[in-house]
């Protein structure tokens, strides 16, 4: 189990004030899902727990122990980015080798390779690849190794129907394992099907942080898209 | 680093790119052999194209790399890595895979017309070396560029606005002292000029090694006099190698400070 908190974060971006004072307890494992408009700073949020983005002022840690001046507790972290571009002339294999020569450990490749169906392109050089397989090869890096937390920013976008239930497979497969996996979505049926706590994130501040039943209690509302379209309102 | 390093080197080298500029090189140089056969013709009429040329491509190059890679870098500031591992080694792995190409696209010819059995070959290696150094000093520049510019339409043009600057008005301004003022000793301002540019020192640097008087200009024999021609050459190398070293310091010390 590992504790992740966030206190008092602030983050702009010259006069772009993205985060005002974000406080979170990553209490408990499982599914948490940042919800929020565009450019409401959700991958900003994410980046600065894996410290790309330096906070102004404010503190995340993990396990009790700070990350900031850190670089050692990212081999605890597995992150799939917003956007997926890689180097063009690499040949899939070779970007597989290079991330995991990278972290000095072997990722169990196997059946992600079967489940995103990239086996008659690992020896294709990545600039030819379709967009919709490079997000599985996205995918593919960020799943490989058993960590304990998971940053995922959109992970279904651009995916085609059998990869999204493959992911989801895998996505219930790491939270009965206990891992905290923290994703970005814009799609509420996969939030409805997969997520135990939301994250309202609403103007740089937290405008709700819960239980998704508490959510729809809040608002007294039928479905979990009218409570949402309630706290826009609010 | 070193994986970095490998892997961008590794990526690069079977790019579009590092094919046209070794075959750019390599047609130049069969072309100028073609007009004469004369080893050392060759090697001054090399001697601007190199001076001109290598730091234009590299800062260009070194930018648009940049900008284009921004995120897979993203990707691999979330591994386990040090931030400065990261940019040396895609650094390194730019001006390693330029130099090579202009190596290779130069060499390649000189080797085929005999340049092992002339007299010209110690000439020929500051001409490389000397290249390789601007390659190695202009990535970085551009590196440092491009880190301080978030917008790639103003990190490009501040990068060929700095070679504008540094390869053509740098020269006019410094001949406009000159003449200004003529009346004062200028030697000790010429001299200084020409260490905070990369470009003028690699000029002198091979002009001093070649001994061409006919070459030689102002600041040639300034530090000719001053230095004797072993020492001027001591002088302009070292302080090509410190314009490598000091940008590589500003690249780490940007990097990390900087949102990604
Ligand atoms: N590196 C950066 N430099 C400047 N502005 C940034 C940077 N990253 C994000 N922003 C700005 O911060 C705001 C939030 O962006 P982001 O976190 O990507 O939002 P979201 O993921 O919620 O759509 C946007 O206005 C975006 O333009
Ligand atoms: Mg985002």
């Amino acid at each position: 189990m590992s504790k992740l908190v966030i206190r008092e974060l602030h983050k702009a971006f010259s006069k772009n004030q993205v985060l005002k004072g974000i406080d979170l307890d990553f209490s408990s494992n499982g599914i948490w899902t940042i919800l929020g408009p565009n450019a409401s700073g959700k991958t900003t949020l994410i980046k600065a727990i894996l410290g790309m983005v330096i906070p102004d002022s404010g503190n995340i840690s993990i396990n009790g122990e700070t990350i900031t001046n850190n670089w050692k507790y990212k081999d605890k972290i597995s992150y799939l980015p917003q956007i997926a571009h890689f180097p063009d002339n690499l040949t899939v294999n070779e970007l597989l080798k290079m991330i995991q020569e990278l972290r000095n450990r072997t990722g169990s490749l196997e059946s992600l390779i079967k489940e995103f169906d990239l086996k008659p392109f690992l020896n294709t050089k990545i600039d030819t690849l379709s967009g919709g397989t490079k997000q599985k090869l996205n995918l593919s890096i960020a799943l490989m190794y058993k960590n304990p937390i998971y940053l995922l920013d959109e992970p279904t976008v651009g995916l085609d129907p059998i990869a999204v239930i493959n992911l989801k497979k895998i996505l219930r497969k790491l939270k009965r394992e206990g891992k905290l996996i923290i994703i970005t979505t814009h799609i509420i049926p996969l939030v409805e099907e997969l997520t135990d706590k939301i994250i309202f994130l609403l103007e740089g501040k937290i405008k709700f942080c819960g239980l998704k039943a508490q959510l729809q209690q809040n608002y007294s509302s039928k479905s979990l898209e009218e409570s949402i379209a309630a706290l826009l309102q609010d | 680093m070193d994986k970095i390093f490998r892997y961008s080197f590794y990526d690069l080298i079977r790019g579009r790119w590092s094919i046209s500029y070794f075959l750019f090189y390599l047609i130049i140089t069969i072309v100028l052999f073609s007009f004469s056969n004369d080893v050392s013709m060759v090697v001054i009429s090399l001697l601007n194209i190199i001076i001109v040329l290598v730091p234009l491509v590299a800062i260009v190059f070194g930018i648009i790399y940049f900008y284009n890679s921004k995120e897979f870098t993203e990707l691999l500031l979330a591994q386990p890595i040090k931030r400065s591992r990261i940019f040396v080694g895609q650094f390194l792995g730019i001006a390693t895979s330029l130099s090579l190409a202009m190596l290779l696209g130069i060499g390649l010819p000189f080797i085929f017309y005999g340049i092992f059995i002339s007299s010209e070959i110690s000439n020929f290696i500051v001409i490389l070396l000397t290249g390789t150094c601007l390659n190695f000093i202009f990535v970085a520049l551009a590196f440092i560029i491009a880190l301080k510019n978030n917008n790639k339409i103003k990190g490009f043009g501040f990068a060929t606005l700095l070679w504008l600057f540094l390869a053509v008005i740098y020269d006019g301004i410094f001949l406009l002292l000159l003449i200004l003022f003529n009346a004062y000793p200028l030697e000790r301002l010429a001299l200084g000029l020409t260490l905070l540019n990369p470009i003028d020192l690699s000029r002198i640097l091979i002009i001093l090694k070649l001994d061409v008087s006919a070459l030689m200009g102002y600041t040639g024999a300034v530090f000719n006099s001053f230095f004797g021609n072993i020492g001027g050459i001591f002088l302009a190398a070292l302080s090509l190698i410190i314009w490598i070293t000091i940008p590589l310091f500003f690249i780490i010390n940007i990097s990390n400070k900087r949102d990604f």
